[in-house]
């Protein structure tokens, strides 16, 4: 049983892992078409990864009904809102059932997506905005010379961006504010673009060679 | 309680009322500061402004609704120059609820379009004469100025990112079987001279995440095409290096660039009026402005304090 | 049909002039999408006072919505055009596409306990696969291109020196590109001497370190401000729409 369940999903993360990373150095077109055969694959495979997170939820809201924890009257508010959408992406009046036309505009699905769920989603990000400048008053505090530093190159880059900073301070301001991200700030992300990139190597290369597991997740060991 | 320690323990709910104000009132009441345009936005105004009718550009939609006021005002700003250019279109996204607001952004703007050409057409005073040399084409009867399929070509969300792009440099047709609407790609002739992403003449991603990164490891690397990037102003600074190194020919900033790339497409008359991020940069100066001022201030105290604790020791 | 007409017109009569206007949707139903996203929008907004039932009730609202829209989309542009349209359309040339749709389903076995170890197998493919389109790639686009251009020449002009001081205008850019080439190579160094701890941050190493701090602080300074940017732009794309779209105040 150890064959099946951990030997050969092994065994098929190393043969897929060379051949995705052999084929970019061979373009003899054999090797391309079972690469773009593969590809093709995966993004059928990538479609069913949605239905598992989608699952998932659904999943989830349904136990909290089922075992009527506290506040599982929400939970029924997300199965009736998620039928709403799914039976006006899939049916209209105009083009019947399954047609992808209710998707577009002008049908039922998008008024629902325009008016509903982008306010929503815009309106709870936006909360942030709030939420940094009381951080930036609460605990934006210069104790040491690195957060001096760090406070310094915020409120030049704060006042560099916006029109009122080159009213108030001229030309020379949104001039330093570009060289600071162009030549310092860009120095230091390089470095973590470099390290990040070392990261994945090494990350892809424990897959591929096995040693690195925790993907695979589900069932004993 | 000394003032300084009463200044540091204000209500945070004061402050938030603050900022409220502080957007609300610049809204109501814009002053007008002058924007100026910075190198980075300038060269990828200036690389599609060179592009020849029918030159093929790839616009990816990557962000959702929780960035749509910094980035939707940018790809909009994208659309009209490129539809003002007579450039050939073709939009995806990679972000599942991108889907929709492309399909919004597509539809409204083509619309706009559609709408102008038609009134300046049967409009007396301007006619086929005018029509022709603003949009290069006059069409008979109640045909639309901009054709999905001829001109652009919507193909909305497939999931995998980095291997929609690899397939997508094998080929669009057989990644995208349909457009969003459910016709055809094989069909359609912006496809004809489209067959992958080496045929691309530019390609610009709209990015709330790192799909930047993405489009340049997989897409750009491999199959060399241009790119610019558009993304939001918390990973502005990430993709500075890529700028260097000209991985990417320019970058629009958050709110700022989207206000740039407005205030650049209005000065070159493709389109009439300031759009919704250049409304925006008043406010925009007004909050940062207060926030750089409580920080300082803040700061100010908290240092007085530190002093006054010091003494007292 | 009296009362209909009236209501009609008293419905039409509370529809504000600037929304009687031809559009993706009547007037009517732009109306009151407006008021729904307004009244939503400020359900989100009474979480800044305290968390309560009408944030919670537009909390769950919203992740309903999204599941059903992502099932929409997972149909419409992914299972039907990609696997279902073909196999069932032309089953002579596309049969082949039946093996990743049975790795698909055997993906779905992750909620199974006694057989959750089939979907290792989809997984297996999946995950390997990225992982090795992403070693060349990521050599390619992150170290080898960032590299090449950290050790960009310091000098780019072909005058001496003498020439130089009689144009100051190549001079100051000659200047400029040095100094700048210079920080950049320092800070990259330093960056990257900062983040190799195997060696301990003392003397030499650690004072190099201590410059790669200083670099390190300026852009988190950098992403800070930039931070706040992003997160105001935010707010304010709300209220252009509370004001403008919803009170239908003049802005701009």
């Amino acid at each position: 049983m150890n064959l099946l369940k951990k030997q050969i999903p092994i065994t098929i993360a190393f043969l897929t892992g060379i051949f995705m990373w052999w084929q970019y150095y061979i373009p003899h077109h054999s090797i391309q078409n079972i690469y773009n055969i593969m590809i093709s694959w995966e993004l059928i495979i990538a479609g069913f990864a949605l239905v598992v997170g989608i699952y998932s939820l659904l999943h989830h809201h349904a136990n909290k009904i089922r075992r009527k924890t506290p506040q599982w009257g929400f939970s029924v508010v997300v199965y009736i809102a998620m039928f709403a959408m799914v039976i006006n992406g899939f049916y209209s009046k105009q083009n019947g059932f399954g047609d992808p036309q209710n998707i577009l505009m002008g049908g039922n699905f998008q008024w629902m997506f325009n008016y509903i769920q982008v306010p929503m989603q815009a309106t709870m990000f936006s909360l942030l905005a709030f939420y940094i400048v009381s951080a930036a008053y609460r605990s934006f505090r210069a104790r040491t010379k690195e957060a001096t530093i760090l406070l310094i190159t915020a409120v030049i880059v704060m006042m560099g961006r916006v029109p009122l900073g080159e009213v108030i301070f001229g030309p020379k301001l949104p001039e330093f504010t570009e060289w600071i991200l162009k030549t310092p700030s860009m120095a230091a992300q390089r470095g973590i673009l470099l390290g990040v990139g070392l990261a994945i190597v090494a990350t892809s290369l424990r897959i591929i060679f096995g040693i690195e597991r925790t993907y695979m997740g589900g069932g004993a060991d | 309680m000394t003032f300084f320690d009463k200044m540091l323990k204000i209500d945070r709910r004061w402050i938030y009322l603050l900022v409220a104000l502080a957007v609300i009132i610049p809204l109501l009441n814009p002053i007008g500061l002058p924007i100026t345009i910075t190198e980075p936005a300038q060269d990828i105004f200036d690389y599609m402004d060179k592009l020849p009718e029918g030159a093929n550009v790839l616009i990816a939609i990557d962000f959702d609704p929780s960035s749509k006021p910094e980035l939707d005002p940018m790809l909009r700003a994208l659309f009209r120059h490129c539809f003002s250019k007579r450039l050939h279109m073709v939009v995806v996204t990679l972000w599942p609820a991108g889907a929709a607001l492309g399909e919004d952004a597509v539809a409204t703007v083509v619309g706009e379009f559609n709408s102008f050409y038609k009134e300046e057409l049967a409009d007396p005073d301007k006619g086929s004469a005018f029509v022709q040399e603003k949009y290069g084409v006059v069409k008979e009867g109640d045909e639309d100025y901009l054709v999905s399929g001829v001109d652009y070509s919507y193909l909305g969300f497939k999931p995998g990112s980095a291997l929609v792009v690899l397939g997508l440099g094998d080929s669009f047709t057989k990644t995208y079987p349909t457009d969003y609407s459910g016709n055809q790609t094989t069909n359609q002739e912006i496809f004809k001279n489209l067959k992958s992403l080496s045929d691309l003449d530019f390609m610009m991603d709209i990015a709330a995440g790192a799909t930047v990164e993405m489009w340049i490891t997989y897409g750009k690397e491999r199959f060399k095409f241009d790119m610019g990037a558009g993304c939001t102003a918390v990973s502005a600074t990430q993709y500075y290096p890529f700028l260097n190194s000209g991985q990417i020919l320019g970058l629009l900033g958050g709110l700022k660039g989207a206000a740039e790339y407005e205030k650049m497409v209005l000065t070159a008359g493709y389109w009439h009026k300031p759009g919704p991020a250049t409304q925006g940069m008043d406010a925009q100066s007004i909050v940062h402005t207060m926030t750089a001022i409580i920080v300082i201030f803040t700061n100010i105290f908290f240092l007085m304090q530190r002093t006054r604790r010091k003494e007292e020791e | 049909m009296e009362i209909t007409i009236h209501s009609a017109i008293t419905f039409a009569q509370i529809i504000p002039e600037r929304l009687q206007v031809e559009g993706p949707y009547s007037p009517g139903w732009t109306w009151f999408g407006i008021w729904l996203a307004a009244v939503f929008t400020l359900s989100m907004y009474s979480f800044l006072y305290k968390d309560n039932p009408v944030f919670k009730f537009g909390e769950h609202m919203y992740v309903g919505i999204s599941v059903g829209y992502y099932i929409c989309l997972t149909w419409f542009n992914i299972m039907r055009p990609n696997l279902f349209d073909k196999i069932i359309g032309d089953p002579g040339f596309y049969w082949y596409l039946v093996f990743p749709g049975i790795l698909g389903v055997m993906m779905l076995f992750r909620f199974s306990r006694s057989l959750s170890w089939v979907s290792r197998y989809p997984l297996a493919y999946y995950v390997a696969a990225g992982a090795g389109l992403a070693i060349p790639a990521i050599i390619q686009a992150y170290i080898l291109a960032q590299m090449h251009s950290t050790f960009n020449p310091l000098w780019v002009s072909d005058l001496t020196v003498v020439e130089l001081f009689t144009q100051k205008d190549v001079m100051k850019e000659v200047l400029v590109n040095f100094f700048t080439q210079i920080v950049i190579f320092v800070g990259v160094l330093s960056v990257l001497i900062y983040f190799f701890f195997s060696l301990e941050h003392r003397g030499a190493v650690g004072r190099i370190s201590q410059v790669g701090i200083w670099f390190l602080m300026i852009t988190f300074g950098a992403s800070f401000g930039y931070t706040v940017m992003a997160r105001i732009s935010l707010l304010i794309g709300r209220m252009q729409f509370i004001l403008g779209d919803w009170l239908g105040l003049k802005l701009g």
